[in-house]
């Protein structure tokens, strides 16, 4: 039926992007490693020198700050931002009037790019000009909202902007999914007089089981590449408290041209999201029929 | 004493006040959270609407005292985004070139591929699907020096193609990944019907699964134009004088690190900048929506 | 015989239309010049670029002090397609020769003398393996204090000729509930700081060993252990909302009377003059307490290009940026001193002619010092690492010895 030209159509209409992908992913990912394994200051070097590089990264105060925060920042935002967008999904789903207007105001924020809104944010959370002085200025004058500034806080601040860029992005898969669970078996529930939270926690949610790791997945990416988000908001400061794997990388490539420990940096990162993406591809690509 | 109708109407009351104070809580709630999202949009128009002197002594979200349209002008053609001076105007065209043609590739062959890796299944589909997908999590800051050594051999270092490839090749994963998702719904029925009719590779795509594809198509080229359009990294590294897209104009303007900080003018090209894709996402977040409850990003 | 002049008018008109490929100079300048001010100093070269039929291509790149324009200059030379000239400085340019990127333009400077038009310690930084490979833009002094004339006069305070004195005076200051040091805390502004406090506490030479021969003894010494000391005290002086604010904001502080004092560059004069101040007079400017000079020299370097245009626009490029008319015109607006010596001061300010002269005596002393903080003295990897420790102590409660143990350790690391 299918001359043997035809059975290989797939294969090629694939190998373009495929071979695409190798080169410049896979490749260029390798390229990184090895690098990593050189002296290379201010342009790639290409002779071996062993792992001094990671040496170097193990002693480095900002790096272990920068690897902390990833945590403590990525934990907090995939957390909030998830907890959020289903929140803002189910509220929306209620059959709200507007729910356009509402939903198109949830989700504009990712349309920006934090070029464009890192100013405002910085202004907004900053205690001599945003909202502690927006406070203080109707008498409460022991407010204190100065997390930008505080070395022990900033992190959070970063958390706070980040979500509002985030969550809608989430709100928008949830909604999605919200209104996609079958009708009929919520019907026959109502029917049967089960309370509503019931409907919620026993039904509707873990039908969404797919869309939380969706989502989930989508929030992890966006954490480990935030990048505009600190450089607008705290440039890394106070000090270098707000640094994160990102801007650290950056920061040795391009600025103290120091490329190895740019790619050793880099390495780590993507040890870190192998770790995190690698189970849950397996897993998703695994159970699918065929 | 209790007074049969009293009890009823007191839980009649109750009955009718709860259904109501919940939907009062929940438009409560999202009130707000919108002013939460709303803020900061809300600061960058008033403040691009006032005058230097009014930012200097009035709060940050204070309404402008007269309405100043000034520094939109400034920042459309007047503000210096280096030696020169013509604001964010010339490279908006810069932005376009590049992004229209990104979208329009990666989307169709995001399409082909995700119709192949749904309908025509052989051995290592899923792993070559997978290996495609593990490249929408790659740190761009990673990728940058090797890029610019491929594009220096290529010959398209500096030009609005280089751009455009880059821009493809990295799209590749998300937009193969939605077209994936949302064709895997359709069953295979359908194609298995129409392979005994005789119908070949390319016959079924253009004439079933092209036509109930619109939904995922507005979704793929949001997602895409939006990340085209705002990225700075690819812009600022494999441009150069001429071929700079507006996200390098606009961090020009805004970052400059000497004198005085116009901050209207600032936002008001902050806004300029953003305004396609904010465009586009107000005109089709519905179709948004709609995509993603038709299969585009269940599991 | 007609012929014969018919041939050798096209054999003429076909040489002379050969030569005609090269169209002129032409120069793809990579710099992060943006702001308005900045753009007009700028746009003067530009203008005498053009007016000696060359041809300027523009490629601005703002943000963090180079940063991002760095980032685009690895890429473009990654990728064979380094542009014309671009705005490096220090040892960065010895660096990117070393990777055997950058043009010769030793011809362009024999020939309008420079040898004799720069200071040597300039000149050398200037130099690739003994050739000039840089064209110098200004000098930058690093090391200036400056203050509102009006506070200190209130406050009954003359500009401070040694820490001590800065300190009491900023108690007096502070009981007036005056700010006493405007500051901007971001990475490079604790780092100025810290270099004039140093340069202040341990003196010239002093400084030449622990930041530019990062002598180990140096580095982890007790004079170090005062330098922090101080950086603690310096902590106390500032508002509680100093993190991350841009150096420009902290200025406008001192001219409206909010803070008393700045430790800021020269580029600092700039912001005074363009609110209508006058120095001297609403303003007062000095060397930070302690001997010596601290500099910064902007300057373009020059890659090595394909073209006959590119090469002869980089040789124009060069020629012009030295040259009288672009280093009078140019420093007057960023507030920097000419590095071509010679260069006539009468249209310069007070401040911008002290500078002038403190510079040609701390030549003569062996006082005159490139800058660490502003990239003059140390290649970026271990710049970087001493500024990652001095932002930690400054934001954090960090003992100044473990500062110090801190710093010996990432200045090992960095080498």
């Amino acid at each position: 039926m299918f001359t043997r030209f035809e059975k290989q159509i797939p294969k090629i209409v694939l190998a373009p992007s495929f071979s695409a992908v190798l080169i410049f992913v896979y490749a260029f990912m390798a390229w990184t490693v090895y690098i990593a394994f050189t002296k290379s200051t201010i342009m790639p070097m290409y002779k071996l020198n062993g792992v001094l590089q990671f040496g170097r990264l193990s002693r480095s105060p900002r790096w272990e700050t920068a690897i902390e925060n990833l945590f403590i920042f990525g934990i907090l935002f995939i957390a909030i931002s998830t907890v959020l967008g289903l929140l803002l999904a189910i509220l929306l789903d209620q059959r709200i009037r507007s729910e356009g207007a509402l939903r198109s105001i949830f989700l504009y924020p990712m349309a920006l790019s934090f070029i464009v809104t890192g100013t405002a944010w910085k202004w907004i959370l900053n205690p001599g000009t945003g909202i502690e002085a927006f406070v203080r200025s109707w008498g409460f004058s022991s407010f204190k909202f100065d997390w930008l500034v505080n070395p022990d806080f900033a992190i959070y601040t970063i958390v706070i902007a980040g979500v509002w860029q985030s969550a809608g992005f989430v709100m928008a898969l949830f909604l999605a999914g919200l209104r996609s669970v079958n009708q009929e078996i919520i019907y026959a529930a109502m029917v049967d007089g089960i309370s509503t939270r019931r409907i919620y926690t026993k039904i509707i949610l873990p039908s969404m089981a797919p869309v939380f790791m969706s989502a989930v997945i989508v929030l992890s990416h966006l954490a480990i590449k935030s990048f505009d988000l600190v450089v607008a908001l705290t440039g890394g400061g106070p000090g270098y408290q707000t640094d994160l794997p990102a801007t650290f990388m950056y920061a040795m490539a391009f600025s103290r041209g120091d490329l190895g420990q740019a790619a050793a940096s880099a390495t780590v990162m993507l040890m870190t999201v192998v770790a995190i993406i690698v189970p849950y591809l397996y897993s998703e690509l695994r159970s699918k029929n065929g | 004493m209790v007074d049969n109708k009293g009890l009823v109407g007191s839980v009649r009351f109750v009955e009718y006040l709860v259904p109501r104070v919940q939907r009062l809580g929940i438009y409560l709630a999202l009130v707000v959270f919108a002013a939460y999202y709303l803020m900061p949009l809300f600061v960058m128009l008033t403040t691009s609407l006032k005058s230097l002197d009014e930012i200097r002594t009035g709060s940050f979200i204070s309404l402008p005292r007269d309405i100043d349209f000034s520094s939109w002008k400034i920042a459309w053609s007047e503000a210096c985004t280096g030696v020169k001076c013509n604001g964010l105007k010339p490279y908006m065209l810069n932005s376009f070139l590049i992004a229209i043609p990104a979208v329009a590739i990666s989307t169709m062959v995001g399409a082909l591929n995700g119709y192949t890796l749904s309908h025509w299944k052989f051995k290592g589909a899923n792993l070559i699907f997978g290996m495609m997908l593990f490249g929408c999590f790659v740190p761009f800051q990673v990728i940058l020096l090797p890029m610019a050594i491929v594009l220096g051999k290529l010959g398209v270092a500096g030009s609005i193609s280089g751009l455009v490839l880059v821009h493809v090749v990295y799209g590749l994963g998300f937009t193969t990944l939605f077209f994936r998702n949302y064709f895997v719904t359709v069953s295979n029925e359908i194609t298995r019907a129409a392979k005994i009719d005789g119908a070949g590779f390319f016959r079924i795509f253009y004439s079933i699964f092209l036509p109930l594809s619109a939904p995922i198509f507005v979704v793929t080229i949001i997602w895409q134009f939006t990340q085209i359009w705002n990225d700075f990294l690819f812009g600022v590294s494999f441009s150069q004088a001429g071929t700079q897209p507006v996200t390098v104009a606009l961090n020009n303007i805004v970052n400059s690190t000497t004198g005085v900080k116009q901050y209207n003018v600032d936002m008001a090209a902050a806004i300029l900048a953003a305004l396609p894709t904010l465009l586009v996402y107000i005109l089709a977040g519905k179709y948004f929506i709609r995509g993603l409850t038709a299969g585009a990003v269940k599991g | 015989m007609r012929q014969i002049i018919l041939g050798i008018v096209a054999a003429v008109t076909t040489f002379i239309n050969a030569g005609t490929v090269f169209a002129g100079p032409e120069a793809e300048v990579l710099h992060w010049w943006t702001s308005g001010g900045e753009a007009r100093s700028a746009a003067a070269l530009v203008a005498e670029f053009e007016a000696n039929g060359g041809t300027w291509q523009d490629m601005p790149v703002a943000g963090g002090g180079g940063d991002a324009a760095m980032q685009a200059l690895r890429a473009r030379v990654l990728s064979g397609n380094a542009p014309t000239a671009a705005q490096i400085k220090g040892p960065s340019i010895q660096e990117w020769y070393s990777q055997g990127v950058l043009a010769d333009l030793d011809d362009v400077a024999k020939a309008e003398g420079w040898d004799a038009l720069l200071p040597e310690s300039i000149a050398n930084h200037m130099k690739c393996g003994g050739k000039y490979c840089a064209a110098p833009v200004n000098v930058h002094r690093v090391d200036w204090i400056w203050a509102n004339a009006d506070v200190l006069a209130r406050a009954g305070l003359d500009m401070p000729t040694s820490w001590a004195e800065f300190n009491s005076a900023a108690k007096t200051l502070l009981g007036m509930g005056i700010i006493p040091l405007a500051h901007g805390g971001q990475a490079w502004q604790d780092a100025t700081v810290f270099e004039t406090v140093a340069l202040g506490v341990g003196g010239p030479e002093f400084f030449h060993k622990a930041f530019v021969e990062l002598d180990m003894t140096a580095l982890g010494s007790d004079t170090m252990e005062a330098v922090f000391d101080q950086m603690r005290i310096m902590r106390s002086f500032v508002d509680p909302n100093f993190s991350g604010r841009d150096w420009n904001l902290a200025t406008a502080m001192v001219i409206n009377g909010e803070a008393a004092f700045q430790i800021m560059g020269d580029w600092a004069k700039g912001e005074f003059t363009a609110a209508g101040k006058s120095p001297g007079k609403d303003f007062l400017c000095a060397s930070t307490p302690g001997a010596g000079y601290l500099y910064n020299v902007d300057s373009f370097a020059m890659f090595a290009v394909k073209g006959a245009d590119k090469i002869a626009g980089q040789k124009l490029l060069a020629k012009l940026v030295v040259g009288e008319s672009f280093q009078t015109v140019f420093n007057l607006n960023k507030g920097s001193i000419p590095a071509r010596i010679g260069t006539p001061l009468d249209k310069f300010d007070y401040c911008a002619r002290q500078s002038a002269y403190d510079m040609e005596v701390a030549s003569g002393n062996g006082s005159l010092l490139p800058s660490y903080a502003h990239g003059m003295a140390l290649r970026g990897a271990q710049a970087g690492a001493i500024t990652d420790v001095v932002t930690n102590h400054f934001n954090s409660d960090m003992k100044s010895s473990d500062a110090v143990k801190a710093l010996v350790a990432a200045v090992k690391d960095s080498l």
